[in-house]
Formats: structure tokens, sequence, C-alpha cells
């Protein structure tokens, strides 16, 4: 019975999620629709001459060419269909599926070449779905009806397909119209082929594609995150399955003039693992992907464009890869530097905390009588030589929780407040392990040493209040309250204010 | 204007034997060594469920063979195979960095990985393209209908072959000295890799040898059929052999016999259309695990749906024997006809 009203939130959230940013996506989509419409009435000038780079690239800029115009539209399409894509390819750790079906197109655009022995861009379009669509049928009856695994099927289903449209395209490459119809651009892409034709094949395509994820949003998500439960609610998850593997086909299609068949699997691999290493839900992950899909694939059309026949695909790909790299690298939550950096300074922390902790021992050894540690001291308590301990003083005193000489240390207010919240910590989860959990003494220290460094203020509170006294810890020692920092900066005074009582426990 | 030439015997069947033998049967020579090596360690590679590294790896030699044309500025083979190793091994190193220090899983890792060092490989050859010794095409088609027309390499008075038919040898020659040498530790690992550590096996080392020994193979193929066709040579002999038999050693000489019939056959197919050897050696290949995929006598599509038939009907006719005709003489059937 509870499970109905939480579905029912969590379906509110969704809708409530998703009209934004999805509200964002359309009107970009629209935006672009009507550019295309209007770019495809202009002729498309001849091709491409040996410029200068300068003259390439404000010539890019500036936007004044058609050719120019159609490459930057269609890339941007593709950055759109192929982003949203592969976005649930990642999700549902079906990467490779789209690597096979983009090399299994092949003979289907070869077939679309044979059709009237030009580049029609609905023939081609139409022969790589069929053959996309029959390669991804082929890995699903390879997997049922044998032993062999999805990778092995896929692999084989990549290579086959792709050798076959190898075959086909030295057929053609001996007829005489053969070479200047353009069908090497199809295998590493060259945005600056594209025509009016193939902009609107990939207008459709994106807009069909927004349209349909738009509609059935929260089913195709419930259908990637959880098959299970899809079932149960009777979706028909096998449907909408197929309905992404068309989805999916249709793009890889649309993009292949842009990008090349070899490559476009990156291009709805990588943008989407970027966005994915950016963030935790999943219509973000959708807005990021086709916004970095969109990014790189514009630059790589214009680094493309400054040279004279440099295949697009590539540099699209390499874009898109160092989109990655910067997100592998810094990523606010998952990046590698973020996360040593957190690691480290966490290190850090606890190695204060422990010398900290030391020190109070030390101090607790003698009675609080003075208000110094030696060095030495310290080195025994801590079974490290006295360099090492050096070293963990000048990082307390860089954090300002000590002061130092050369023989001995003291601890300032708040290295006093740190230290006894330290110990406290420590005790009140022995207290607590032996108390609640029944453990013995002797075998709740070193849990307690571990988790002394993360009991938040909460959970202190907590075990307070669940302890029935909380004077002395498991072996007899003290547990010391929580010290106030006071004003004047000594430390004695806070000190002896909440002296513990029962001093000189076993140390 | 005719795409696909006449059909004559005697030019598709005898020719490719008799007077062409130096270009056609040397291309099917080369073809049957390609795949019957890359078939030995694709056996492996199913085995371990590592296909698409084989395909990560394959796509990512052509960097480092770039690279290696680029700093060398010659075709030397050690630069080149030193170049590829490092771009495999570039890779083999970029997917674990990805997948263990990022929430994406291997096969994304796995895309990311190939087809940005692929990215860049292509990239190099456009840039450089007067000074790499290399085009497009033939890192897609590779170049096997030049290893004809290479000088050959003599040895005294005996003329051995063009050069790139001795390195294959040498290195099916080498992988099969491995094979006979490590089998027992391959097979182990690939199978049980707990017992086999339990066992002493270096699990680990069999894994990165297996990677260095993969590399090598590619490297060497990648010349003749190019980079993408190499995943098929490697996977489909072993997927046939698969689905023929249940040991490994039958399965090995299966995929060498799948090397062998996908070369002639494929060499043949591309005399007849006159279109690229290499993309018709994989076409033949395909075929043939099509027809093993059908017909493979316990695997096969055919004999089980004869099998599930034939269920079937004895089914039909042990539930009709007790059910549909009642034995009078039964003592039930009176009970039945009472009530």
């Amino acid at each position: 019975m509870r499970a109905i009203p939480r579905g029912e939130t969590d379906g509110m959230d969704w809708r409530r999620a998703r009209v934004g940013s999805w509200l964002r996506l359309i009107v970009v989509g629209c935006v672009l629709l009507v550019v295309s419409a209007f770019t495809a009435q202009a002729a498309k000038i001849g091709d491409l001459t040996q410029t200068r780079w300068t003259e390439q690239a404000w010539r890019f800029v500036t936007l004044s060419d058609p050719v120019v115009r159609y490459a930057c539209l269609g890339t941007v399409l593709l950055g759109i269909s192929c982003g949203l894509l592969g976005s649930f390819l990642v999700v549902r750790r079906m990467a490779l599926m789209g690597d096979a079906l983009s090399h299994a197109v092949l003979p289907g655009v070869a077939l679309g070449f044979l059709w009237n022995l030009e580049k029609d861009p609905l023939a081609i379009f139409i022969g790589a779905l069929v053959a996309g669509l029959a390669g991804s049928a082929t890995v699903s009856i390879l997997t049922r009806t044998t032993r062999l695994k999805e990778d092995t099927a896929l692999g084989m289903v990549l290579a086959s397909f792709f050798g076959l449209g190898l075959c086909l395209m030295s057929m053609f490459q001996r007829l005489p119209t053969g070479n200047k119809s353009g069908i090497e651009t199809f295998l590493f892409g060259q945005a600056a082929a594209l025509g009016p034709g193939d902009i609107q094949v990939m207008g459709t395509v994106t807009l069909v594609v927004v349209v349909l994820l738009f509609l059935g949003y929260k089913e195709f998500l419930l259908v990637s995150f959880d098959p299970g439960f899809a079932r149960v609610l009777a979706l028909p998850t096998v449907w909408f399955e197929r309905l992404l593997v068309m989805l999916l086909a249709f793009s890889v299609v649309a993009a292949l003039q842009a990008v090349g068949v070899v490559l476009v699997s990156a291009m709805l691999i990588i943008p989407a693992a970027t966005a994915s290493l950016l963030t935790d839900r999943f219509h973000r992950v959708l807005v990021w992907s086709s916004c970095i899909g969109m990014l790189s694939g514009l630059s790589g059309a214009f680094l493309s464009f400054l040279g004279t026949r440099l295949p697009t695909g590539p540099f699209m790909v390499l874009s898109a890869s160092g989109f990655f790299a910067v997100a592998l690298l810094f990523a606010p939550r998952q990046g590698i530097v973020p996360r040593w950096y957190r690691q480290r300074s966490q290190r850090v922390r606890i190695e204060r905390e422990n010398t900290l902790k030391a020190i109070y021992q030390v101090l607790e050894a003698n009675g609080f009588s003075g208000e110094t540690v030696s060095v030495e001291a310290l080195a025994r308590r801590r079974r490290v030589a006295p360099v090492a301990v050096e070293a963990e003083i000048r990082s307390l005193v860089a954090a300002e929780f000590a002061t130092a000489s050369a023989v001995d240390v003291a601890l300032t207010p708040s290295g006093w407040q740190r230290a006894c919240a330290i110990v406290r910590n420590h005790r009140l989860w022995e207290l607590y392990l032996t108390h609640a959990a029944q453990i013995a003494p002797d075998h709740v220290h070193d849990d307690a040493e571990k988790i002394e460094h993360v009991l938040g203020e909460a959970t202190v509170r907590e075990l307070e209040r669940r302890l029935p006294r909380i004077d002395t810890d498991p072996h007899g020692r003290p547990i010391p309250s929580l010290p106030v920092a006071s004003a004047d900066g000594r430390i004695g005074v806070g000190r002896q204010d909440d002296r513990p009582r029962g001093y000189g426990g076993r140390s | 204007m005719n795409l696909i030439p006449e059909f004559q015997f005697h030019r598709v069947f005898v020719e490719p034997w008799t007077t062409e033998l130096g270009s056609h049967g040397l291309m099917a020579l080369v073809t049957f060594l390609v795949g019957s090596t890359c078939g030995l360690i694709g056996n492996f590679l199913i085995l371990r469920r590592m296909a698409l590294v084989g395909d990560a790896m394959s796509h990512s030699v052509l960097p480092g063979i770039a690279v290696a044309f680029l700093i060398t500025g010659s075709r030397g083979v050690g630069a080149m195979v030193l170049g590829a190793m490092v771009a495999a091994w570039a890779t083999h190193g970029l997917i674990e960095v990805i997948s263990r220090h990022s929430r994406l899983k291997q096969d994304a890792a796995i895309g990311i990985a190939f087809s940005t060092l692929f990215a860049v490989g292509v990239v190099l050859i456009a840039l450089f393209a007067d000074k790499v010794d290399l085009d497009q095409d033939c890192v897609l088609n590779g170049e096997l209908p030049m290893i004809p027309l290479e000088p050959a390499v003599r040895l005294g008075n005996l003329t051995l072959g063009p050069p790139a038919l001795l390195r294959l040898v040498a290195v099916l020659l080498g992988s099969l000295l491995l094979l006979v040498a490590f089998y027992k530790e391959l097979l182990l690992s690939s199978f049980d890799p707990g017992l086999a550590a339990c066992l002493g096996i270096r699990v680990r080392w069999i894994h990165h040898g297996l990677m260095l020994w993969l590399s090598m193979v590619v490297v060497a193929s990648f010349e003749a059929v190019g980079a993408i066709l190499v995943i098929a040579l490697l996977i489909l002999p072993g997927a046939t052999a698969s689905l023929l038999t249940d040991r490994m050693v039958p399965r090995l000489l299966w995929s060498t016999a799948h090397a062998a019939l996908s070369s002639v056959s494929g060499m043949h197919l591309s005399v007849a259309l006159d279109c690229s050897p290499a993309g018709a050696a994989v076409v033949a290949g395909a075929g043939w695990f099509g027809v093993a995929w059908i017909f493979s006598p316990t695997e096969g599509l055919l004999p089980r749906w004869l099998q599930r038939r034939n269920n079937k009907q004895a089914k039909a006719d042990s539930m009709s024997g007790p059910i549909g005709e009642v034995d009078s003489s039964h003592p039930s059937s009176e009970l039945r006809e009472n009530t």
C-alpha cells in the first residue's frame, strides 16, 4: 500500500524536473529546425579550394558560406541526437552495441549508393537503416540461439558487416563514377560535404528522437534503470528496447556523413560518458551530453575546415575526448583531481588528529601537570622516530593547533578542543561498543581508532543520549568533555574548568 | 558499368591455382597465415570474454604505427612493431585508468579509449599524408594486394617469398611455440582463474602475456587486412569452432580449418567479384560461420529444430497413449465411467 503514494510523488518529481530541461531542449531544437529550413533554401557553393587556414577560419566564424552553415547545422543536430541516445547506451552498459551498429551500417550505405549510383541521402539513409537493424537483430539472434556471449556476437557482426561493406565499396570503385561519388567520405566523415538533403534528413531524425524521448521519458527511464520493475508495471519492455535500438540506428545513420562509419560510436559514447561524470540526475545527463555533443561537433567541423581534405570525424572525436579528459580529471565530484585532493586533505586531517590525540595522551599520563609535551615523549608515544614527529608537529603548527619550540610542543585552544573531541569520540565509541554491542573491552580499540575521525556531531549526541554514563571508558580512563575555547587564547583556563574527574587513569 | 564481372569458371577457379598462383595463391596463403594465427589466440579471447579488447587493440595500433613512421621516416618493421605495441599497451592502460578511476564501466571505457586513439591515428595520417606511407584506405582494407608485389627475400639460391609472408610465418610459428609452452596455464587460467591462482599460476602475468601476444598478432595482421577486419579474423574462427566442439584442442584445430576454408573461398570470391581480398575473406569467413551455425550437430539451428520437432512428436505420441485411448481393461476406466 505504501508503494503507491511514493510512486506518485516520484512521478511528480520527474515531471517537474523534466519540464525545465526538456523545454530548453525543445526550444533549441525548434530554433535549429527553423534555421535549417532557411539554410536549405540556399544553394551549395562548390568544393573547398586550397586556401590559407586563417582565411578558412574567418570563413567559418562569419558563417558567410553555405557550406559552413550546413556543416555547423549538421554537426549540431548530430550532437543532439547522438548525445541523447548515447546517454541511454552508457547507462544501460550497451556502449559497444553502438559500436557494432555503426560499423554494421556500411553495407547499407554501399547499397544505398548502388540505388542510382550517386549520393542520394534518402536512399543511403534507408539502406543504412536496414543494414543497422539487420546487424542488431543478428546480434540478438546469435546470443539467443548459440552459446556465444554478447561480446563475441557484437565483434563478429561488427567486423563481418564491415567486411561486406568494404567488398561492396571496392566493387564501386572500379566503376567510372565510383571515385567521384564521395562514398569514401562516409568512412571518416566530411562535414563540408553535407548538403541540404542531408540536413533535412538529420533535422527530421533529431526532431523524431527529441519528441519520442520527451513523450516517453518516464517509460524509457524506468525501462533503462529498472527493467524488472517496468515489467511488473506491465510496460512492454521489449518494445521500448526495440524502439530505442531503432532510434539509435536512425541517429547513427543520420550522423554518418559528418562523422563517418568508423567513429560514429565515439560520438554516442564519449559525450554521454562525460555527462555522466558531471551529474547524477539523468535529465541533466541528457542535457549535458547533448551540449557536449554539439560543442565537440562544432569544434570538429571547425578544425577539419582549416585544412584541405581533412576528415571531420576524427577531429570531432578528439574534441569530445578532450572534454572527457577534462571531466575525468576535474569534475567536481567524480574527477580524479578533486577526489585526490579530498582524500589527501582527509589523510592530513586524520594524521593531525592522531598527533593531537597522542599529545593529549602524553598530557594525561603526566596527570595534566604541564602545558607542554616534549618531542621525545611524543615520539615514544607514537612509536616513531623523532624526525617524523617533528614533521607532524610542523603540520599542527601550520594548522594553528599547536605552538612549538625546538624540544617541546604546546596546544593552542583550538588544538586542545580538537584533541579533546577526538579522544572523546574514541572513548565514547569504545564505551558504546562494550555497552550496546557486548564486545569485550580489549576488542574495541581498533574499531574506535577508525571511527573517531568520522563521527559527526549528531552521532556523538546520539551516543551521549544512549549511554547511561559517559564519565569513563571501558579501560577506566576518563572521557573528556568538550572545552569551550577561551577568548584570551590561553588553554589553561579552559582546560582547568573542564578537567575531567579521575585523573591519573591507566594510559 | 558492370558492377559484377561476368562469371567465368576458368578465371575464377583454375587461374588462381595455375597462372596466377604467384599473386592470388600467395594472397590466400597470407590470409590463411593471418587467420590461423588470429584464430589460435581468438579462441582464448572468446573464452575469457575479451573479444572486444581485441577490437580495441586492433583500432589503437594505428596511432602507434603512424607515430613510428613519423619519427623514423621509414617503414622499418622494428619501429612499427614497437610503436604499435606501445599504442596497444596505452589502450590497455587507458581502459584500466578510466574504468578504475570513474564510475564508467568497462564497455564505455573500451569505447572511449580505442576511438580516441584511432582518431589520433587518422588525424596524424591525414595531417602528414605526404610524409606517411599509409593512407586511409590501407588502414581499412590492408595491403593484401601489395604483398605479392614486394621483392622476394632470397637465401642463397632459395627464393623464400615476400618479407610480409616471412614475418607472418614467423609470428605463426612463435604463436604455436607459445601455445605449446603455456597451453596448460592458458587453459586453466581461462576456465578457472581461482583454481589457477591456487595452483601457483600467476594469473595476472598470464593475462598481461596474452595481451602482449595479442598486440604482436594484431600488428602482424594489420598490414595484411587492415585495422577493423582483424577483429573478424580474431573472432570468427574461434566462434565457429565453439559451435562445433567442446574440447579445446579440437577447437584450435577447427579454427585453423576455418581459417583455411575462408582464406581459399575468400580468394575465389574476390576473384569472382573483383573486390577487396581482405573484405572477401571476412565475408567468406562469416559465411562459413553461418554454415556452422545452421548445421552444427550439437548447436546448429537445423538439428536443434529437427530435434525439437521430434520431441514434440514423441511427446504428442506418448501423451496420446495413456490418455487418448482409454484402456477398458484398466480398473480405473470403470471408475471414470461411473463418475
